[in-house]
């Protein structure tokens, strides 16, 4: 047995409305456990911004949160586009959101970079027509 | 200390969804209207002023740890942002003045 708490959400493609409830909840589970609060809003917003990406990007997709003592592993997985160019995809200002996501306020290109320092790790597997892995992870210090 | 409600008072801010508490302290303010910009720079305690009044910025502020969501400009709230800021216990206040306008009157009390 481990001694790990894992959480689980799937993160539907079609609700805007919804998106950034997996992050609102992970951020609720780590206020409980007693989490440091910068760790907490590390994570919170690594989170939303790699859930968001799959709402906007990939229609969906499912994530999955390991919570250990000295750390926590965040796995974002989606069935999308997948991302031809990661170099380019992860540079401030890059983006490919249609108008009217714009218009809610995102598409500024600067999600994934916002990822990369709010996470202590972060690693893309992607897939041209295959989808996308984000895997993070937080160290508690 | 400055809190919420102090701003509200000397700023005349309507407030839209009180929160959890308007005595909570505002320790710095940020404008911005997209949200990845808001997620990297605004600091935890900010007072966050934009015009976007959707369901996906209370998300942020919530995220983000801001003290309240200012709108300016007499910005308009979405109901779904109403409701999920009441279930969330954010604070958004509105005033007909400008962001600009706002963050100046914020500066004055020295955060
Ligand atoms: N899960 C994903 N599947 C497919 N493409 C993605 C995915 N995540 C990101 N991308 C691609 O990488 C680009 C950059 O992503 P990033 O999050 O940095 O910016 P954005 O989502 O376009 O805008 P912002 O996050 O600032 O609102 C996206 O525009 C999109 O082309
Ligand atoms: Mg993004």
């Amino acid at each position: 047995m481990s001694n790990s708490v894992k959480l689980h959400y799937d993160v539907s493609g079609e609700d805007f409305t919804r998106a950034g409830e997996a992050s609102g909840n992970i951020k609720k589970v780590l206020k409980e456990i007693g989490c440091d609060a910068d760790l907490i809003r590390n994570v919170s917003i690594a989170t939303y911004e790699a859930e968001i990406n799959m709402v906007i990007h990939a229609n969906g997709g499912v994530v999955d949160v390991d919570i250990f003592p000295d750390h926590i592993d965040i796995v974002l997985a989606d069935q999308g586009p997948g991302i031809k160019d990661v170099e380019l995809a992860m540079k401030e200002g890059y983006s490919t959101a249609p108008d009217n996501v714009r218009s809610l306020g995102f598409g500024a290109g600067m999600g994934l970079p916002n990822i990369k320092k709010y996470a202590d790790e972060m690693k893309i597997e992607t897939e041209v027509g295959v989808g996308t892995t984000i895997r993070l992870k937080f160290y508690i210090k | 200390m400055f809190s919420i409600s102090e701003l509200v008072e000397k700023a005349n801010l309507k407030v839209l969804v009180e929160g959890d508490t308007l005595e909570k302290e505002i320790t710095g303010c940020y404008c911005g209207d997209l949200l990845s910009w808001v997620m990297s720079r605004a600091k935890s305690g900010d007072a966050w002023i934009t015009v976007m009044g959707n369901i996906n910025c209370v998300a942020v502020a919530l995220l983000a740890d801001v003290a309240c969501i200012i709108l300016s400009e007499d910005a308009v709230l979405d109901d779904d942002a109403k409701l999920k800021a009441e279930a969330q216990g954010i604070t958004i206040l509105s005033t007909d003045k400008t962001t600009y306008d706002t963050a100046c009157i914020i500066n004055t009390f020295g955060v």
